[in-house]
């Protein structure tokens, strides 16, 4: 062994504590890649945000009247919307403890971990499209006026992207259970999780506008 | 042994061919992006012409009313969309990883993609005019003019459109994101961000602007994708949408592509007056610095291009919009100093470095012009501005490509362009420049608006339209000296050796072209311009 090389830690010299790492003990090429891509990302939904904010700032009344039954709309968050939150703010965790895991090595706990959040995600679509079911029966689509295009747009977009995330998990889940992945070869571990807990927070965001937010009845 | 049975001629054509269609390598990929974009360069060109055509005389002597939409729509996609960003992000690929001693871009197969996506998206765009008529809303698509209801873009042309711009957009982000890993993680030893070349740098500040951009009008082109096909209520006032709302999430990104389409030329430039004036960049820290400012402040400045619509507070964007000439006054002086008491050579590359220098310039002040809010109101969607945004991106953005060509070509092929052709393109293209453009301030400031296909032989404009016509097909004619000298250049062009403008950074101490991981060897870096060093001994102040 020659002098300049040493075992890396996880916690050598990282400008983002306790991420993968490369050769050199900075961040890794696909972590930081990674953490790019979300950025990009996070201004792609600031854009469908933006449009949401306008037309709600835009209408005298907030949800506003169906045309179809002249009342006014209205979205529950029980009992489908609810639990759906709280199981995939629920994944996060489950997806954390899995790269903890691989971190100290143990695949074990990896893996049983990934599989948890990778069922958690389908579960999360699966709730998705029987709320987006139901809605549709009781007459609101994405073609019902600003109401129901800024909902199924945003939800239908998070949606969208909890799919690529579970893609990503099942990707990672797979090679996992083939033996991949160790204490210092896990990329694509840090990488799924940072896009997974970016579509957590991008739901916590979307479930306080859509289904907290007070709406305005008109002045 | 048995695996070299077939005659190695035999193969060779596929291979090769293959080869590049499968390559991962950043300078095959560089080289292919730059051939992507001439190829619309030319297509969009064409379409030019025929918008100038239509334009020399009064009345309608080639095309309808219609297609004349169509016509400098699809001009200005393919120049901005398929010539302008992606020559340069061709440029950065090629320049990059070799400026800053990096073997390759951090993600190679994400490059390729990047890279194969352009021609799809150009595709798609083509086909459009097969499918019932091209988009026809302008470039910029507002609202309702790209909807289908209640006016004219109907048909399929315009969701070809939007779905060609979300692919390209796509392909810069991936692009974006590699450039920004490679140039953060890939450094060679001793290139610090200090010391990187000014292309690397503006390569640098691009990705962040398109990073941060891009995806905001994606999200915009989803939305009026999500209007025109899925009854959306977004951006159609008739469903409760807001058309405004479109002009600003689209100008968030497209104020900030502006930079995209300019700064990495600004970088071509930068690495070819100091090289071609035998002195080192004037004020290297304040051109970086200027950069990133132009990069920040162009963040703040989109509603400057809706004044008119009455929907945004005019004195914080006229405001924002001076601001950005302090940076870019900076660069100026980078340059006009690099240049003073410096050796000019005057080579073909310098040439079109100065056209930059000079025609951007007007560029800019004719910018400055518009940037305040009663003179805009004057000139908003005349030729004003058609002149002042061809000033910058044609004589700013082209004009630069251009230099960079005739100054990295010799790198990418071992053959040198010959100077002659390349002087008489020159004199071509600036002259056919201002005979067309320069006439456009004139006709805006006589009122005459952008995007109409006739107008009465009694407003006065017939005499400047004429002028302007033979100018573009000046530039026409200039192409042809460039692609005569490639020809030849690449036939039976002098060899171009490793070094042959004596450069200042990295790509100069390899070979041309450069091997697959294009380095063995490189100088010691304790400077921004390491082959300088190496060459003229002043390494040697460093500490080994």
């Amino acid at each position: 062994m020659t002098t300049d090389s040493h075992a890396l830690t996880p916690s050598d010299h990282s400008p983002v504590g306790g991420l993968a790492h490369d050769s050199r003990g900075g961040i890794s090429n696909p972590v930081l890649g990674m953490l790019l891509f979300i950025t990009s990302e996070v201004m792609f939904f600031a854009g469908l945000f933006a449009a949401y904010f306008n037309v709600r700032a835009n209408a005298p009344q907030w949800p506003p009247v169906n045309p179809a039954s002249g009342e006014l709309f209205h979205i529950a968050i029980l009992p489908l919307v609810g639990p759906a939150t709280v199981l995939l703010v629920l994944s996060s965790f489950t997806c954390q403890f899995g790269v903890w895991a691989i971190r100290r090595g143990d695949r074990t706990a990896f893996l049983r971990n990934f599989a948890v959040t990778f069922v958690i995600g389908i579960t999360f679509l699966i709730m998705q499209a029987i709320d987006y079911f139901t809605l549709g029966q009781e007459g609101l689509t994405l073609s019902s006026g600003t109401y129901g295009t800024t909902y199924f747009t945003l939800t239908g977009f998070h949606g969208a992207h909890v799919f690529g995330g579970v893609i990503m998990l099942g990707v990672v889940l797979y090679r996992g259970m083939a033996g991949q992945f160790s204490a210092r070869h896990h990329d694509a571990v840090e990488a799924s999780s940072l896009y997974w807990h970016f579509v957590d927070v991008v739901w916590i965001l979307l479930f306080s506008l859509l289904y907290l937010l007070p709406g305005k009845t008109p002045a | 042994m048995a695996t070299t049975a077939l005659h190695p001629a035999a193969s060779t054509y596929r291979s090769t061919l293959y080869e590049w269609i499968t390559t991962t390598d950043h300078k095959k990929i560089g080289i292919m992006y730059v051939i992507n974009s001439f190829v619309f360069f030319f297509i969009g060109g064409v379409l030019a012409l025929g918008v100038r055509s239509e334009l020399a005389q009064p009345g309608l002597q080639f095309v309808t009313d219609q297609a004349y939409n169509e016509l400098f729509t699809m001009h200005a996609t393919f120049m901005i969309f398929l010539f302008v960003i992606p020559m340069l992000a061709g440029f950065g690929n090629y320049i990059v990883p070799l400026q800053i001693g990096a073997p390759d871009m951090a993600f190679p197969r994400i490059n390729a993609l990047s890279l194969w996506m352009l021609p799809l998206a150009g595709i798609l765009l083509l086909l459009s005019f097969f499918t019932g008529g091209s988009a026809a809303a302008g470039w910029t698509s507002y609202s309702p003019l790209a909807q289908d209801r209640p006016l004219g873009a109907t048909g399929p042309g315009q969701d070809l459109w939007i779905v060609a711009l979300v692919l390209i957009g796509t392909s810069s982000i991936l692009g974006a994101v590699n450039f920004l890993v490679t140039m953060f993680k890939m450094r060679a030893p001793g290139m610090t961000l200090f010391r990187m070349p000014i292309m690397t740098w503006t390569v640098l500040v691009t990705s962040v602007l398109v990073l941060m951009a891009t995806p905001v009008i994606t999200s915009a082109l989803i939305m009026l994708f999500i209007d025109r096909n899925y009854g959306g209520a977004f951006f159609d006032p008739a469903h409760g949408g807001d058309a405004i709302l479109y002009q600003n999430i689209f100008w968030f990104y497209s104020h900030p592509a502006v930079y995209v389409m300019v700064l990495p030329a600004m970088g071509m430039i930068s690495e070819i007056l100091p090289v071609f004036s035998r002195k080192p960049l004037f004020g290297y820290k304040a051109f970086v610095f200027a950069t990133a400012a132009i990069g920040a402040l162009g963040f703040s400045v989109w509603a400057h291009h809706m004044f008119t619509t009455g929907a945004v507070y005019l004195p914080f964007f006229s405001l924002m919009t001076f601001l950005i000439a302090v940076p870019t006054g900076v660069k100026m002086f980078n340059w006009i100093f690099t240049m003073w008491r410096g050796q000019l050579m005057l080579r073909t590359p310098l040439l079109f470095a100065l056209g930059f220098l000079s025609m951007f310039l007007i560029g800019g002040i004719n910018g400055a012009f518009s940037a305040s809010v009663p003179v805009d109101f004057a000139l908003h969607d005349t030729y004003w501005v058609v002149a002042h945004l061809h000033y910058v991106l044609f004589g700013g953005s082209v004009f630069g490509i251009m230099a960079g060509l005739y100054y990295w070509f010799p790198k990418m092929t071992g053959r040198m362009l010959s100077e002659s052709l390349g002087k008489a393109q020159f004199v071509l293209m600036f002259i056919g420049f201002n005979l067309t453009f320069f006439p456009m301030h004139e006709l805006g400031l006589a009122g005459m608006p952008r995007r109409i296909a006739d107008y009465a032989s009694t407003a006065g404009w017939n005499d400047l339209n004429l002028l302007a016509t033979v100018g573009g097909f000046c530039i026409a004619t200039s192409m042809l000296p460039l692609l005569w000298n490639v020809f030849v250049s690449l036939r039976s062009g002098t060899p171009a050796g490793d070094d042959p403008w004596e450069g200042n950074t990295l790509e100069w101490a390899t070979s041309s072209p450069p091997p697959p991981y294009n380095f063995d060897r490189l100088p010691p870096i304790r400077s921004e311009r390491p082959v300088f060093d190496q060459r003229h001994g002043t390494a040697s102040s460093g500490s080994h």
